[in-house]
């Protein structure tokens, strides 16, 4: 056992900081992805309640393919798919190839996931918010920014923290799918040291450890939030 | 006859002209880069159509979706043979069992799955000597049944959840009712919490059997070929982008097909809960 955790130490020795460095990595792709991934979520949502036939059927296939498909799938179809796409339409004008980041191919492939099943979330939301809110706001003279701002923008984020907080945990939990374009995740490095050291039990036991501690955290500040949130309500 | 058809033709239409707002142009823009993205993917399909490519990958492929939909069959019948007793220890009086099963529900809740399915398919390898001991080595030497036995305890706890807070859902008074009728305690469970629970599990119950066929695909990564693992493995052979496309139709018709059966069956159980009119 001492040896095992002799293997966990700093430097050249022991393979503690390889893992952190994955671990690392796996935050900054999270933490880089849930941005992008709410913001379309939120485009997706306003989409999906417009009046126009046209707008809601083009959110909607979008919505329906990405929820649909393996996290894993769409992954490697952005990755391959994308860089494809792009060398396509760069040789038009120059013969150079145009290598395609695995870390932004990771974030959008993620993030378009996230997009899809935030975008429920906030259309769930938006329609737990009683028309007469906006009604009452606007007959009081309120502009329209400032209806939105002031009374939507505070119940939607109420009615939505639950959601897309388990979003995130899942958002956590998939950037491990990532380490199959091998970018240096978390798991990558987890096997890479599983190669050296051939203690495949104790690493992936202590990689899931560390994914657990991810969850953990989450949890605390989510609840945080969304006791924030929920201040002013009656108990 | 004719008067009819000159009434349809004097008709006015509802909608001459409609206003074209942004919403509508974007709306049509983005359809249109849809059509777009579609016509290059089945040109791509149609200039590259290889009769002996496709015949050499096509049934391949539709094994691996064989295998697939075993998988997942099998893991989530199995793990929610689990599940049940799993629900009821998380609620036990005993502290002990109720912790364990905490325990168990927040590790396969909180990792990746396919962290999961290493720790089982290279862990099992480490202990070689302890499970051969125990006869158990000829299961865990095929990767098949790693990525079974993973899917199954991780479709496992995440069935338990659903279970346990459709349970708690019911109202307390549908106890106290079946108390006063003098009913004991396993017939009130059976009889009367356990078919309300099941409405309320209905629909997350079906997420996750969506969830899982999606999460299956992690199965290729330790080896198993099912659909994705033959995907990767006609890829690697023929770097042709396509095959990537039917897997996706594939995956795509699976899920929407089973959403859509589901959402009928739904329909069905819970027809004595809807209103006739709002």
């Amino acid at each position: 056992m001492e040896e095992l955790i002799g293997l966990l130490a700093w430097g050249k020795e022991g393979w503690g900081d390889e893992l952190a460095t994955g671990a690392w990595l796996t935050i900054r792709l999270a933490v880089a992805t849930l941005p992008f991934g709410l913001f379309l979520g939120f485009m997706l949502a306003l989409a999906r309640r417009s009046d126009e036939p046209e707008l809601v059927a083009a959110a909607n296939v979008f919505v329906t393919v990405f929820r649909g498909l393996p996290e894993l799938l769409t992954i490697l179809i952005i990755y391959i798919g994308l860089d494809l796409l792009i060398n396509e339409v760069v040789q038009l004008v120059s013969t150079e190839r145009w290598e395609l980041s695995k870390f932004v191919s990771g974030m959008v492939a993620l993030g378009i996931v996230n997009a899809s099943f935030s975008s429920e979330v906030i259309l769930g939301a938006l329609k737990a918010i009683p028309a007469g809110q906006v009604e009452a706001a606007r007959s009081m003279g309120m502009s329209r920014f400032y209806t939105w701002l002031f009374v939507v923008l505070p119940q939607l984020i109420r009615h939505a923290l639950p959601g897309l907080g388990n979003l995130w945990l899942l958002l956590l939990k998939e950037t491990a799918l990532i380490s199959v374009i091998a970018l240096d995740d978390l798991l990558r490095q987890t096997n890479i040291v599983v190669g050296a050291t051939k203690e495949p039990f104790f690493f992936y036991s202590i990689t899931c450890l560390i994914y657990l501690f991810f969850a953990l955290a989450s949890s605390v500040v989510l609840g945080g939030a969304e006791r924030w949130a929920n201040r002013g309500q009656e108990r | 006859m004719s008067t009819v058809d000159v009434a349809v033709v004097e008709k006015p239409k509802a909608e001459t002209s409609r206003a074209w707002t942004a919403g509508r142009v974007i709306g049509i823009c983005v359809l249109a880069l849809y059509v777009l993205i579609a016509y290059f993917l089945l040109r791509m399909i149609v200039v590259n159509y290889d009769p002996e490519f496709v015949g050499k990958y096509l049934p391949r492929m539709v094994g691996g979706l064989w295998i697939t939909v075993q998988l997942c069959t099998t893991a989530i019948i199995l793990g929610a043979l689990i599940a049940f007793p799993m629900s009821l220890a998380r609620t036990h009086h005993n502290p002990v069992i109720r912790g364990l099963s905490f325990g168990y529900v927040y590790f396969f809740r909180g990792t990746p799955l396919l962290a999961q399915a290493f720790l089982v398919y290279y862990g099992a390898g480490q202990f070689r000597p302890v499970l051969q001991d125990m006869g158990l080595w000829g299961f865990f030497r095929d990767a098949y049944n790693c990525a079974l036995f993973t899917f199954t305890l991780n479709t496992a706890a995440y069935q338990a959840e659903i279970l346990r807070g459709a349970i708690s859902n019911v109202h307390k008074g549908q106890w106290e009712g079946a108390h006063a009728l003098g009913l004991g305690k396993v017939v009130t469970y059976i009889k009367i919490i356990l078919p309300q629970a099941f409405i309320t599990a209905l629909r997350p119950f079906g997420n996750e059997i969506i969830f899982l066929i999606k999460g299956s695909a992690v199965a290729s990564i330790i080896t198993v070929f099912d659909l994705m693992g033959e995907t990767k493995l006609a890829y690697s052979r023929s770097y042709d982008f396509q095959v990537y496309l039917w897997a996706a139709i594939m995956y795509l018709a699976m899920v929407e097909a089973l959403r859509r059966c589901w959402d009928k069956l739904e329909a069905r159980l819970t027809r004595h809960l809807k209103r006739t009119e709002d």
